[in-house]
């Protein structure tokens, strides 16, 4: 792939302007990138001192630290935060960073409303975590927030939880439109849909998922507003309505939403693998009807949720069999690097250690689902720690190693420095160490029953829980030094080059590192 | 500042702005506003703060929206913008109504949940049935006026009967989404006092609309007890009648914005997309309506 640049474009015009209000008012894709990468930095970091909180409690049987109110807030606010403020904002930020480098485009379709959207995030966070110093707490009930426990039963807080989702919600929907705009309308000449970089391909089907599933949580909480001010009785059975139909609204964004924080994972994962195995991405076609695939069958699963709630035997069965469907269009996507693998000329650098853990751990993650999506065994299964092994085994080695591994594969493109790359692998095996130490245990103290968002248990679970502690602890206090890395790599280190990495593809590297505030002004041609 | 080198096409990036800020800070204030408002009123507290919270919230989004539209309208009446821009438009707008489709589509949800499945498990009927014992005098017919629990949702006495007012508005609807048309037809042609013509006759259309669906509003709430509180028929009926009506509301600003517009002379034959993106929302409040009118009045 060769490109043409204009270097001197670049350079003319206007750079960043000084101080900042350069932040405030922007309407670069880089910076706006850059806040989201950090605002996202910001809530992991947030998120995970709640985690640290539930940990702490749960580190010995009976109650040590916290009341179980708080600790209800904790796990309710810790998962909020962790998917709406943390996984999804960071994806978004990649995306701004990136989709322009990567299809030739001079900046996002719609600069100013792209800025519109990062600026919404921190009122909406600001105003969800001010819910926790109001009066009678903050959101207690589950970041599922299901009905009538965030209805009837909820604190008077939930109104302004309420409109913080709303407006993360309109950041999203905002975000994914700009995103869709870019990437079928700026590609360069030549950059046919078939040549995109799989991360831009995952990020397409991502924001049309976003569109898709973000106003149905909007409505979602709408009617709970309406429920709890203005008399309506949409998930209370004595005017007629049904508490489990919110289960199934929220379910119908809730599924879709697993794979918004997981597809462009899979693209990212998909575009450093292949570089540092030095060999074509195995499959790409394949690669990308099964993300499609994968994202068409997200709409039919979300009752694999509410197995236990009650519903017709013809919806568990439609519903089991529908889940596991989407393994297949998931297999093979782990068959795709798996081979991509085979045969390469393997280094293993930050980025890359990421990306192999995320092969391994995802497909454990994959698999307890399909335990999972088995309707009589999800009977057993169902609300216990094994639910919380599966989901964290597919988000943290899932969508937050596909994070790291992005974040080490651009920094030197971003930064114009190279990393610390002994810091960051002592970053890599800390961090696996640490999250297999506190999520395998959840495995086994939840199929002996443990119950998930219970601040106590039965003494027979102690050791288990007593490691994963001490595993999550590890976890979290290794992200200090991902910052630490972070910051170092920003001030300096070896000059990076305009493509650091051998194996690299991508009109991202034709660009220099860092790459300079206006690039590709004039479209690059690509053949 | 943002004099890009004009000699070939490039894409318009846009200088810095403070639009997004104050747009983020306005929506801000006006949900805080709102949730105080109603925290306020549903705990019976008089404090009217939340009123003016909320008042100052819309009058910074009414700011940000005038500020940012004339930023958009004067780039590209200063020939800013290209074909590509155009098209980025086109489909920002194309997508945000579908994000309407899909907010609109968890109420209708809502609605055939209740009343293919539901309801019935409710009564007794069907696989659920055990749902019944809760309430076994319960019966499930539609419209829904005897509630489960009648004593805490007393039901309404009656339902709007669709052939009256709510045909009427579907009669209007439908000629103001075709006036509109022709407003596009007669600015396609030049024709400016045609244009003028259809698009006033468009908005006039909009606001009888409008007063029609109040003055029903005042008849469910006054003589057929049929309110947000009576039940899940009164709910899912104002919900989606209610959000509709918001939505013709902001299209009847719209199509007055741009029917000032026109007056000002602005739009030519070949560069009016602000026009035809308040046509492409007037037509998605129209398909919405005539949804409404099939399976929330008739069926
Ligand atoms: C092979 C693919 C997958 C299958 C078959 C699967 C299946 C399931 C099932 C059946 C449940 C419900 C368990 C219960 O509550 O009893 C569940 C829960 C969950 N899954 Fe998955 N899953 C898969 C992939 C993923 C991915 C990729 C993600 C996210 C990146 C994810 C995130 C979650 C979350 C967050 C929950 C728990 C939600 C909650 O109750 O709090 N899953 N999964
Ligand atoms: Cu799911």
């Amino acid at each position: 792939m060769s490109a043409v640049i204009d270097h001197h474009h670049a350079d003319h015009g206007h750079g960043p302007a000084k101080g900042l209000m350069r932040w405030v008012l922007t309407t670069n894709h880089k910076d706006i990138g850059s806040m989201y990468l950090w605002f996202s930095f910001a809530m992991f970091l947030l998120g995970g001192s709640m985690a640290m909180i539930i940990r702490a409690e749960l580190f010995q049987p009976g109650l040590q630290l916290v009341q179980p109110e708080f600790f209800n807030q904790m796990t309710t606010s810790h998962g909020l935060i962790m998917v709406f403020g943390a996984v999804m904002p960071a994806f978004v930020g990649l995306a701004n960073w990136m989709i322009p480098l990567m299809i030739g485009a001079p900046d996002m379709a719609l600069p100013r409303m792209n800025n519109f959207s990062f600026w919404l995030l921190p009122a909406a966070f600001g105003l969800l975590i001010s819910t926790l110093f109001m009066e009678g707490g903050g959101p207690n009930f589950g970041w599922t927030f299901y009905a009538p426990l965030s209805t009837t039963y909820a604190p008077p807080s939930v109104t302004f939880f309420i409109f913080a989702i709303h407006l993360a919600g309109i950041s999203s929907i905002m975000g994914a439109i700009n995103i869709i705009a870019t990437i079928l309308n700026l590609r360069a000449p030549g950059m046919t849909l078939m040549k995109m970089p799989l991360f831009v391909w995952t990020w397409l089907i991502t924001a049309f998922l976003l569109i898709a599933v973000m106003p149905v949580l909007a409505g979602a909480v709408t009617m709970m507003l309406m429920d709890i001010h203005f008399g309506t009785s949409f998930f209370n059975a004595a005017g007629g309505g049904d508490p489990v139909m919110f289960q199934h609204i929220f379910w119908f964004f809730g599924h879709p939403e697993v794979y918004i924080m997981i597809l462009p994972a899979f693209g990212t994962v998909s575009m450093i693998i292949p570089a540092f195995a030095r060999k074509p991405l195995f499959g790409y076609t394949s690669m990308v009807y099964a993300t499609g695939a994968i994202a068409f069958l997200s709409f039919a699963v979300w009752a694999h949720h509410m197995f236990t709630v009650g519903i017709p035997l013809t919806g568990e069965l439609f519903f089991m069999y529908a889940t596991m469907l989407i393994a297949v269009p998931t297999g093979v996507k782990v068959f795709n690097w798996v081979s991509t693998m085979f045969r390469g000329s393997l280094t293993f650098e930050a980025p890359m250690l990421f990306s192999v853990a995320f092969v391994i751990l995802f497909t454990i993650g994959g698999f307890s689902g399909l335990m999972l999506a088995m309707a009589p065994a999800d009977f057993q299964y169902h609300d216990t720690y094994f639910v919380v092994a599966h989901f964290h085994y597919v988000l943290v080695p899932g969508a937050i190693f596909g994070i790291f591994a992005s974040a080490y594969y651009w920094l030197p493109k971003w930064t114009g420095h190279m990393y610390d790359e002994v810091l960051a692998k002592t970053h890599f095996w800390m961090s696996f160490i640490g999250m297999n130490l506190a999520f395998f245990p959840m495995h086994f103290v939840g199929l002996a029953g443990m119950p998930r968002r219970i601040p106590d248990y039965n003494m027979m679970f102690a050791n288990f829980n007593m490691v994963s502690s001490i595993g999550a602890f590890m976890f979290g206090a290794t992200q200090l030094l991902f910052l630490y890395i972070v910051i170092k790599c920003i001030r300096g280190g070896p000059k990076a080059a305009a493509k650091p990495w051998e194996g690299a593809e991508g009109l991202e590297w034709t660009v220099p590192s860092p790459a300079p505030y206006h690039t590709f002004t004039t479209p690059p041609e690509v053949k | 500042m943002a004099s890009h080198d004009t000699s070939h096409e490039t894409y318009y990036v846009p200088p810095q702005s403070k639009w997004p800020i104050v747009g983020s800070i306005g929506l801000l204030v006006t949900v805080f506003g709102a949730g105080t408002m109603m925290n306020n009123m549903s705990a019976d507290s008089d404090s009217s703060i939340g009123y003016w919270i909320l008042l100052a919230g819309i009058l910074i989004i009414a700011y940000m929206m005038f500020g940012w539209f004339s930023n958009v309208v004067n780039e590209s009446r200063q020939g800013l913008y290209s074909a590509q821009m155009d098209r980025s438009f086109r489909m920002g707008m194309g997508w945000f109504i579908f994000s309407e489709v899909m907010f609109f589509s968890a109420f209708f949800g809502a609605l055939f949940y209740v009343r293919m499945l539901a309801g019935p498990w409710l009564a007794g009927e069907g696989h659920k049935g055990e749902s019944g014992l809760l309430w076994p005098e319960f019966q499930f017919v539609w419209p829904l006026l005897q509630n489960p629990d009648p004593a805490v949702y007393p039901g309404p006495t009656e339902t709007i009967s669709p052939w009256q007012l709510p045909l009427i508005n579907t009669v209007i609807l439908i000629t103001s989404s075709i006036t509109v048309t022709f407003a596009h037809h007669a600015l396609r042609a030049a024709k400016r006092t045609a244009l003028t013509l259809w698009l006033l006759l468009t908005v006039i259309l909009a606001a009888v609309f409008l007063t029609l669906q109040i003055m029903e509003y005042m008849h469910a709430y006054n003589d057929l007890g049929l309110t947000l509180d009576s039940g899940i028929y009164g709910a899912t009926f104002f919900m989606l009648t209610g959000f509709h009506g918001f939505h013709v509301a902001m299209g009847t600003l719209i199509l007055t914005i741009i029917l000032l517009r026109v007056m000002k002379g602005h739009f030519t034959p070949d560069n009016h997309f602000g026009f035809e993106a308040a046509a492409w929302y007037w037509h998605f409040v129209d398909v919405v309506w005539v949804g409404l009118f099939i399976f929330v009045y008739v069926l």
